[in-house]
């Protein structure tokens, strides 16, 4: 078992068209990185060229901003969710 | 034709908008009053004050018919039927106004927090629109609304409409322009949630300078949040960085972002102008709205007091000088947030029809604060 990507369809044509993937890892950041080693068309749109996530591209686990949660060092386990998803506002 | 003489809409600024072609929709929008506080600017100890008064914006009572009416525009171009947005309340009620109006084929789609204010919810519902209230905040309003507009081909105003809709807003700084008689004020003071409209007000009154259109500075920029949901003015404050995400906690619904997008841009638009942010408290943000009413006449919804109390926190702290010339930007309608201010103001007396108990009434003292 694994964790779970879900990925916006911009992001989606560069990882064979599909929506969601699959990762592993220990952190957010670890499950990132897998999924930039197989999908190296997606590396640099889910990460900066020093492993750190872009101010605009914001990570979800579970339906919560993982700002919350310490960002790439929060901790993911198998059957979690996350959502990748282009930062934008409203009001 | 000369600006000056064309019909008073938004729209007599569409050289400055993007379309190529004529507008087709929500083509009576904007144009709002811009209004001379003395009594403010005796408060704030300035030269002069005004209110931008889009408390009564077409047909929405709000400045964000300014944004929707740019972006339907767009979603016309694009041939789209269906618009949408993730709403903190004032702009569910224009999408669902604009909508309606233009007949869309496809209705609008509105997704707001559970627990807004029932004048937001009903002045949305009213208009036929597809009304969806979401558990959470705004921020996982927003979250649904950006996966909403990427699987469902909806055009999302706020969402992937964006860059039409925030356009929109530079109305306002054009407006105040012309309303000031082809001139700058010194200093402007607007309310901050995701941040945008900070940014368009820099935008557009940069681009009335460079038409020759007016001349001399920018104004200063200030932007004003509620104290429990201030991430931008926080920003402004560390000087440089991310913004930090907060987990909202005001009355102050309409501004009530956690996770402003445009804050990094509202904050750079802040200081390079020479301006600042300002964080003000809800039982203050319900005084501005008092002060508001009760020195100008005109009754705001939450965000403008925290507008109005945030330009007094300004002026005490010494950043409005004397020779200041100042605008409040204050963007929606008192009447769609009731419940920030009905235990506020003083529960009027009841007497009989009789004349000699109006008598009585009249020698008491009135009922103060």
């Amino acid at each position: 078992m694994a964790i779970t990507v879900n990925l916006p369809s911009v992001l989606a044509a560069h990882a064979g068209g599909a929506r969601t993937i699959e990762a592993t890892g220990r952190t957010l950041g670890e499950a990132v990185a897998d999924v930039a080693t197989r999908y190296p068309g997606l590396a640099p749109r889910l990460r900066d060229k020093d492993g750190k996530p872009y101010p605009f591209v914001n990570f979800y686990l579970n339906d919560e901003d993982v700002r919350f949660r310490g960002g790439f060092a929060a901790p993911v386990r198998d059957g979690d969710e996350v959502t990748v998803i282009p930062a934008i506002a409203g009001g | 034709m000369t600006i000056g003489l064309r019909p008073p809409s938004m729209w007599r600024y569409h050289e400055w908008l993007p379309f190529d072609g004529d507008p087709v929709w929500s083509l009576d929008t904007g144009c709002t009053p811009l209004v001379e506080a003395p009594a403010l600017a005796r408060r704030f100890g300035v030269a002069r004050v005004w209110v931008k008064n889009d408390t009564v914006s077409h047909p929405s009572l709000s400045f964000k018919d300014r944004v929707v009416a740019a972006a339907i525009n767009a979603a016309a171009a694009f041939g789209l039927d269906t618009i949408g947005c993730a709403s903190t309340g004032n702009l569910a009620n224009a999408v669902a106004a604009h909508a309606a109006r233009a007949g869309l084929k496809g209705g609008a789609w509105i997704f707001v927090p559970e627990d807004l204010e029932a004048g937001k919810v009903i002045g949305t519902s009213v208009y036929g629109a597809r009304l969806v209230r979401v558990r959470g905040t705004y921020d996982d309003v927003n979250r649904l609304c950006a996966q909403v507009a990427d699987r469902f081909g909806w055009g999302i105003v706020n969402v992937n409409l964006r860059s039409y809709y925030g356009e929109g807003s530079k109305t306002v700084a054009y407006e105040i322009a012309e309303q000031l008689g082809w001139r700058l004020p010194t200093a402007v003071v607007a309310p901050m949630a995701g941040g945008s409209l900070v940014t368009k007000l820099r935008k557009g009154f940069g681009e009335f300078l460079e038409a020759g259109l007016v001349h001399g500075d920018l104004p200063r920029l200030y932007g004003a949040q509620a104290a429990g949901c201030a991430p931008i003015v926080h920003l402004v404050e560390r000087g440089a960085g991310p913004i930090e995400p907060e987990v909202p906690n005001t009355i102050c619904r309409s501004l009530a972002i956690g996770n402003p997008a445009d804050g990094t841009f509202a904050a750079r638009a802040m200081r390079e102008t020479g301006g600042w942010g300002v964080a003000v408290s809800d039982p203050d943000l319900v005084e501005g709205i008092r002060i508001l009413a009760e020195d100008v006449g005109v009754f705001s919804e939450t965000a403008g007091g925290v507008t109005t109390a945030g330009a007094l926190a300004l002026a005490r702290a010494g950043r409005l000088r004397p020779d200041d010339e100042v605008v409040l930007c204050i963007t929606g309608h008192g009447l769609k947030t009731l419940e920030a201010v009905q235990h506020a103001v003083p529960e009027a007396p009841v007497i009989a029809p009789r004349l000699r108990e109006l008598l009585e009434l009249e020698k008491r003292t009135w009922p103060s604060r």
